[in-house]
Formats: C-alpha cells, structure tokens, sequence
C-alpha cells in the first residue's frame, strides 16, 4: 500500500521504519522526518517512532549482510540531510535484505552507487572541518571555534580533534544545528549553549578572547600573505580549493 | 634595530617559499602521555594561498643569512636583502601557538647557511628537540638537511623529524656546478644515501621491536628546480626514477623556476614554465601510482614531455595498439592505463564486474571522464564503438585539454 510515513528524524527512527515497512509490508512514497512536515495534507501518513528492538533487529540483520564499514555508510548517509535519505536507506537495505551475496561492492546498483557518492561528499565534508576549523583561545582558556557545514558532521569529525588536541580545552559548535561538541580534556560532551552571543558573522565576540588572540591571528594572515608566490598567482585554484562559503571559519580569508 | 616577530615572519615565510614541498604526510606518529599532536599519514592541508598551493605546514627558514651564492635563490649571499633569523624560542613558540589553533599540521623547518652546514643543521634540529621533548609536541615536523651534513647529524635530525629533505636542486652536476659553484652533488648524494640506509635499518628494527625509536619515519623527499637549467624532461623523469627505486625517496617535488634574479648565468625567462611543472607532476604520478616505467613515459624519441596534453593520454596515442581495452576481462593494471579512468573509478569496476557485466553507463556514473576513456574501451552500451586514430583523437583532446588548462592556469 503506497504510504506516506513521518518519523522522528533519528537514524533509530529510520532503521524503526525500515523494520515495519517489512513487517506491515507498506511502500512508502515519502519518508520524512516529523519537524519538516507539520502538513496534515496527507491523511493516510503513518507515524512511527524510534523502536530499540525493532532498529536493533534491522542492525543485526544488515551485519549478517554487509560488513560495519557498510553500516557506516548508511549513517554517514543519514547525516547528509538530504531530502532524499530516507527512501534512499530503505531501497538500499530492500537491496541488501533480497540478494544472495552482499552486494554492498556492486556499483553497478542505483542505490549502492548513490550510497558510495553521498558517502563521498559526507567525508569530503568531514575532512574540510578537520582542515577548516580554527581554534580561538578565550579568556577561560578553551579554544573554540564555530561551524556551519553542509552536511551533520560534527560528530563524526570529532574524534579526529580529540587525538590531537589532548592538553587543552576545545569546543567545536555547529551554529547552524545549535549543538556543540566539548572537550574536557578527558571525554567528549555534547553541549547546548543557552543564549549564544554570536557576532554578525556567527563568530566568537572580541571581548571573550585572550588577550593575545588578535595579535595571532594576524600573524597567521601575516604568515599566510607572505607564503604566496606572487609570480603564480592563481585564484582560480585558489577558490577551488578554498570555496567562499568557508571563508567566514578562517582568520586568513576574514582580516583585512 | 631588533625586528618584531612580525617582521621576521614576513621576511622568513617569504625566503622559504620557493621550497615545494608541502606534503605532511607519511608518518604515523600517535599523541602520547596526553601531550600536543599527532600525524595521521594522512597530512591535512589547512589552507591554499592564492597562487593556490597547500598550506599544511609553518614553512619558514631560521635564517636568510647565508655565505652561499647560488644564483637561483633569492637570499644568496650577494643579494641586497632583508635579512632576519629568528630565536630557536621563537619557532617553538610559533609552532606551539599555530597548531593549537589548527592553522598547520606541523613545522617545515630549513636554513640559509651560516658558518657551514652542520653548525646550521645543529639549530635546525635544536628546535625540533625543544618541540619533541619540552613541549610533548607530537605533530609534523620536516627537517632540511644541508648538503654536507655530518653522519652524527644525521642521525639527531631523524630521531625528531617527521620527515628529511636534501635537495638536489639541479638536476645534473654539471649544470649545478655553473650556477651554483658552492654545491656539487656528491654532498647531496652522500646524506641522501645515508638517510636511506637508516630509514631502511630503522624501519626493519622496528618490525622486530616495537620499542625501537622511530628515525624519520615519514621518509626523505628531495627537489629539483626545472627551467634554470637546459636538462630536458628524459633526464629529470630518469632522475627522478632513480631517486625512487634506489635512494626509496617519497616524493621528488619539482619547482618551476621563478626569476627573482638577474644572472649571466640563468636563463631569460619570464613566466614560470608552470605547464611544464604540472605536467611532469603528472608524470611522477604515473610512476608512483600507476606502476608506469619511466620507459614509458619519455624516451630518446620523445624526450620532453607533450605539453599540451596529459602523459598517460600522449602515451596511449602512441601505443593504439594495446587498445580498445575491454573493461570487463582486462587486469586491474591495464584498466589504469586508459584515459580517463583513475584509480578510484578503476577500483569501482573491478569491484562490481564481480556482479555481472559492466556497461557504458555504469562506468559513466562511476565517474570515468567518458570523452577520453570513449576512444580507448570496449564496454557494451557504448554508443559509437571505438577506432583508434591517434591523429584526431589528439587533434580533439588538444583543444579541449587547451581550454581546461586556460581554467587551470588562467
Ligand atoms: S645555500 Fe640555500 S639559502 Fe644559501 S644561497 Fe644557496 S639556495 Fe640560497
């Protein structure tokens, strides 16, 4: 029965549905989650939530199938955000569930190369902020910096920052999603900043820096100016490597 | 009058910038006893200038002072320049700060020469120490080594650095000799040498015990400059070869030479030969990458690389024979070799042709650049089989590769 089916938006939520379109045998021609929907256009829509034993069931059975790489695929897929996800995860895992082999390495398949090319933008994505985020040191001594990615990644670009950064304090926050990601210097912790004061370009105020903080930046722009061979300028390269909706994280690009 | 920091970074960025390399990879080097660092292997670069190069290390010299006078480089000796040095405190402390902030993956640490090289060298590596062992500091670190560095040296730079460079600069002794009457190769040669033996050594020591210290492990790379001198792209490629299979190098970086002096000397140029340095980037690729012989690439009858076009698509329009190539039976090895397919896409099809037949479309959306690999396959779906002619396929690839290099290098 083609349905139209709201959830709540968490990858358990999508794994939940995966499991009761088998069990209900429904075929959703829309699968979205519940904040973007508030339309009650659709009376036939079917709302599912989050179920642990259900998701967890559809888990087990995809690791029988396809290796915990696969699985993570499908996450990284989840956190791209796209319209198109939810459907996407289910046509993969039908893909999955039906074929004798794992197909997971046949891109040859729809949904398995689309897989493959979201997982692509999602670790490009990931790999920016590991190159993008700069750290700005406050007058308590945490060196925090704000993002706004494409895509949800904060959480799958962190453990990266947590190998490296194991001495001081850091706060990564994502002031698109409003959620931030802190390092007390043992463990991770997911945070919410009550009433966040940004400036206009979504930055840390002035006044909460340390004191030197202005003086490096610069430094890094003095750096940055001085390391460029003038003779091969190129800023054609120059923004292919370094896209303008990124500029607003780099001191580089922001100083005058 | 003391300079600032500032003024110092300004006059020492700009001396080191003519080096390359930037790579920051190759070493796996994990964060200990809670310190500051690490390297992934992967190297990260956390900006591009706008001659658009990566940023991935604080590339500086200690000094520009230097007793040489080689005639390419900006801070010889005879030079009317700024001059600066910075403290060795003063590089820990820049370091320090700029990593902490994730501006850089590390430290590219190399010198003008004062006194003589090890003197030189003995700073280079009194910073790395500092870095290592007071600041618990476990990111990158790229030494230079000055040709004619002592055995002892040697072995000290490698127990800090990330990676060790020697740069050949002048890609034969011979022409070295005229414009850079100072240097000669043997003294490049000799810690190159040395630093393979160790690296090898160490790397086998390590195997056995996992203890061992690690001695640059991120391996050694060296540079060569291309355009102040005549030698033609057979006897750079054929160089470069060897300094892969017999000195086990990681990298070769080519520089295109930059006029930034006038000299009897050097040649009249006036624009860095920047295609040529890209397309012998391209060539060193192939090598490295997809188990192409120097052989292949140059020989005496084609001893410079065609600028207009990519190596592995000149060297496909001067072998039609091993083509079309069929995508569904042929070895991994020769679906690299075709035009427009990479070694991403190349994995993708290996992979799924275990699955059934892989069809035009398939490789389409795998993402293998179709108007060059057309010419070259046998793939069902193709809409107009393939017939090799060497003659308008380069016609038609030139004026395309033409309008894409005027995007790259406008
Ligand atoms: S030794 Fe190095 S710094 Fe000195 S002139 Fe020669 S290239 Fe320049």
């Amino acid at each position: 029965m083609p349905t139209n089916i709201i959830y709540d938006g968490s990858f358990e939520g999508i794994l939940t549905v995966i499991f009761d379109c088998y069990e209900r045998k429904l075929e959703p021609f829309c699968i979205s989650p519940r904040s973007n929907n508030q339309s009650s256009l659709f009376s036939d829509r079917i709302e599912i939530d989050a179920d642990p034993e259900k998701s967890n069931r559809v888990l087990n059975g995809l690791f029988k199938k396809i290796s915990k790489n696969g699985i993570d695929k499908l996450y990284k897929v989840f956190c791209s955000e796209l319209p198109e996800r939810e459907l996407l995860i289910l046509e993969y895992c039908k893909k999955i569930f039906t074929s004798k082999y794992n197909i997971a390495n046949d891109f040859r398949s729809q949904p398995v190369l689309r897989v493959q090319q979201i997982v692509k933008m999602i670790n490009r994505e990931i790999h920016r902020m590991h190159a993008f985020v700069r750290f700005q040191k406050t007058k308590d001594d945490i060196y925090a910096a704000t993002i706004k990615p494409d895509f949800d990644v904060l959480a799958l670009s962190v453990d990266h920052f947590k190998k490296r950064y194991q001495d001081q304090l850091w706060l990564i926050y994502d002031i698109k999603r409003d959620y931030g990601i802190y390092y007390d210097k043992a463990e991770l912790k997911t945070v919410q900043l009550n009433n966040p004061v940004w400036t206009e370009r979504h930055q840390i105020k002035e006044e909460v820096l340390a004191e030197n903080e202005k003086r490096l930046q610069i430094m890094w722009k003095k750096y940055f100016d001085s390391t460029c061979i003038e003779e091969r300028k190129n800023m054609k390269l120059h923004l292919r490597h370094v896209p303008h909706r990124y500029w607003r994280y780099l001191p580089e690009k922001t100083i005058l | 009058m003391k300079k600032s920091i500032e003024e110092k970074l300004a006059i020492l960025a700009d001396a080191a910038k003519y080096d390359v390399s930037c790579a920051s990879s190759g070493s796996n080097r994990s964060n200990k006893n809670k310190g500051l660092g690490n390297s992934t292997g992967m190297g990260i670069c956390h900006s591009y200038s706008e001659d658009g190069r990566c940023i991935s290390l604080l590339k500086i010299l200690l000094t520009n002072y230097c007793v040489y006078d080689c005639a390419y480089c900006i801070s010889r000796s005879s030079n009317d320049v700024e001059r600066a040095a910075f403290t060795v405190q003063e590089v820990v402390d820049l370091t320090i700060n700029f990593y902490r902030r994730n501006y850089i993956e590390g430290l590219f640490l190399s010198s003008g020469i004062f006194k003589n090289a090890d003197y030189t060298n003995e700073r280079l590596i009194r910073i790395a120490k500092k870095l290592r062992t007071e600041e618990n500091f476990h990111g990158y670190i790229h030494l230079k080594i000055i040709p004619g560095a002592s055995e002892e040296v040697i072995q000290e730079a490698g127990m800090y650095a990330d990676r060790l460079s020697v740069n050949l600069e002048i890609p034969t002794e011979k022409q070295l000799k005229k414009i850079a009457p100072e240097k000669d190769h043997s003294s490049v040669y000799q810690p190159m040498n040395l630093l393979t033996e160790k690296i090898f050594e160490n790397k086998e020591d390590r195997r056995k015990y996992k203890k061992t210290p690690k001695f640059s492990p991120g391996g050694q790379s060296t540079q060569v400059i291309i355009g102040a001198s005549p030698e033609q792209d057979l006897t750079i490629l054929n160089l470069a070869s060897s300094l892969y299979n017999k000195q086990r190098l990681k990298r070769v970086y080519y520089s295109g030479y930059i006029p930034v002096n006038e000299d009897s000397r050097l040649p009249v140029v006036t624009n860095a030969p920047l295609i040529r340095e890209n397309r012998l980037y391209q060539a060193d690729w192939l090598m490295r990458f997809y188990g192409f012989d120097v052989k292949e690439i140059v020989d005496d009858a084609n001893p410079n690389l065609d600028l207009r076009m990519d190596p592995k698509l000149s060297y496909a329009l001067r072998h039609p024979e091993l083509f079309p190539i069929d995508i569904n039976t042929a070895p991994y090895e020769l679906i690299l070799r075709v035009p427009g397919i990479g070694v991403k896409t190349a994995k993708l099809i290996v992979k799924s042709r275990k699955f059934g037949k892989v069809r035009y479309e398939h490789i389409r959306k795998m993402g293998a650049a179709m108007n060059r690999a057309k010419f070259f396959i046998l793939v069902p779906g193709t809409p107009i089989p393939p017939t090799i002619q060497p003659q308008k396929i380069k016609h038609q690839m030139v004026s395309n590769s033409q309008q894409n290099q005027l995007q790259l290098f406008a």
